[in-house]
């Protein structure tokens, strides 16, 4: 039989806690630039200008080809080059938190992008046009009337999306950040009881992601009633 | 004075051509009603003239300005043509006094007070004060073009463009649309108004227009002309078919 010690986990509360902050922190940065950057993806995707649409078209096709795991480790190794490139300084010019987040945002543009362009899309033609028609321009149209529409339509899709978000976060375990996975095995090999505190991560994934996707399946019930 | 000048109009859908050569004028002050079948393009025309179908041939001057001209700023040019549409086109996150305000403030730059007075005093002429704090759904579909009709009026618009604006309303609630855009010709507003009410058109229109599958504007003559003698027998075809009940 296999005997659990508690004590372990408990000990190691502060560290774990550590990790959970950056996980938080990584979370909140990549959510707030993906929805950004991936609002302004979606509408260079849905725009009449070729220039604009096609190289959208190209970028997330390709992010979304590749590994998550593959765009972390990409940018932990490239970005130092290029920052190098351009100030002449050698070695981890920005460090693993911040081209973690640069793959993040990146990854995630993409990824909201589509979720975005399909809430526009679900928007009526008449919206814009009665927009236009009232002498807004583009930015107008979009920001006062498309948009909200388009992500109060996306929020449950949205929310699933940041939901798996928050779990790859812990991807950044493979470029050594103490992300509150990192931190959790970097106990567990000191401590050499990795079962507890594996054990103890999972059921903490498990509450805030399940409790996350039962207010998406109430916000959806809620929005189909208020659809009929 | 012309304020919407029609000059020779086509447009394309691809290989399919919708508008064929479209010509008219409609002057100040004057009533304008547009009808024909369905695909005559009769709403495409209509949304020619602030410029949300864009067309290929032709030029389309409204008070002055030319809608396809690369100096025309489209945006100001809209802010001072209403348009009212078929599905009212409310913004549906936004109570109804918001829709009012919202181009006043953020077009015109009134501040939100002007706006405020300006809209609340324009959905009182549409009978529609005590549901300023609703949202649009809120609303019964008459209801909501009477507010679609403040909102488009609170620009200070020079002209009207109505484009079926009772098609989507049931039959009971016809009327008090009619009625406020009834009004509206009275006080003098030049309007264009594609629109089945044949009613309307002979109680108000200065002219009619009537449109043939295909996009061409078969007939363009005054109302009396349309009514009591029209030359083409395709009007005549068209009209008695309408007008039989």
């Amino acid at each position: 039989m296999l005997e659990l010690d508690w004590n372990i986990v408990i000990k190691n509360l502060p560290l774990l806690w550590k990790g959970m902050v950056l996980s938080l922190k990584l979370f909140a940065i990549a959510l707030v630039g993906g929805i950004f950057f991936g609002t302004l993806l979606a509408m260079a995707r849905l725009s009449s200008w070729w220039i604009l649409r096609k190289p959208s078209q190209w970028l997330v096709d390709a992010i979304r080809a590749i590994p998550f795991i593959m765009a972390i480790f990409w940018f932990y190794f490239l970005t130092p080059k290029i920052v190098g490139a351009f100030t002449g300084e050698q070695g981890e010019a920005i460090g693993p938190f911040w081209s973690a987040v640069i793959a993040f945002i990146l990854v995630e543009s993409a990824y909201f992008s589509e979720i975005i362009r399909a809430g526009i899309q679900s928007i009526p033609r008449g919206q814009p046009w009665a927009a236009y028609a009232l002498g807004m321009n583009y930015w107008q149209a979009m920001g006062n009337v498309v948009l909200p529409q388009a992500f109060r339509n996306m929020l449950p899709i949205m929310l699933t999306q940041a939901i798996i978000l928050f779990q790859d976060t812990s991807l950044v375990y493979v470029v050594g950040l103490k992300d509150f996975l990192g931190a959790a095995s970097t106990a567990g090999q000191i401590s050499g009881r990795v079962v507890e505190l594996y054990l103890f991560v999972a059921l903490v994934y498990l509450v805030i992601c399940f409790s996350l996707s039962r207010v998406v399946k109430r916000l959806q019930e809620r929005m189909d009633v208020g659809r009929t | 004075m012309v304020m919407i000048d029609i000059k020779g109009v086509s447009k394309w859908y691809g290989e399919k051509q919708v508008l064929v050569d479209c010509t008219t004028t409609v002057a100040k002050g004057e009533v304008v009603v547009v009808c024909g079948p369905s695909g005559s393009g009769k709403s495409t025309l209509i949304k020619t003239v602030n410029g949300l179908e864009p067309f290929q041939k032709g030029e389309i001057i409204v008070d002055g300005l030319s809608v396809g001209g690369k100096d025309t700023d489209l945006a100001k040019l809209r802010s001072r043509v209403g348009m009212v549409f078929q599905n009212f086109e409310l913004f549906p996150h936004m109570s109804v006094t918001k829709n009012l305000c919202i181009a006043q403030e953020k077009v015109l730059g009134r501040t939100a007070d002007e706006a405020h007075d300006k809209g609340l005093k324009l959905l009182d002429r549409v009978g529609l004060i005590e549901h300023k704090d609703k949202y649009p759904a809120q609303l019964s579909g008459g209801q909501q073009q009477r507010v679609a009709i403040a909102r488009a009026l609170s620009m200070d618009p020079i002209a009207m463009l109505f484009d079926e604006p009772t098609s989507a309303l049931d039959p009971e609630m016809i009327n008090e649309v009619l009625d406020v855009m009834v009004e509206l010709a009275h006080e003098g507003m030049t309007m264009m108004c594609v629109t089945h009410e044949m009613g309307f058109a002979r109680k108000v229109a200065d002219r009619v227009i009537f449109m043939e599958k295909g996009g061409t504007i078969l007939e363009d003559c005054s109302k009396d002309e349309f009514f009591n003698t029209p030359r083409k027998p395709r009007t005549q075809d068209f009209l008695s078919k309408i007008l039989a009940h």
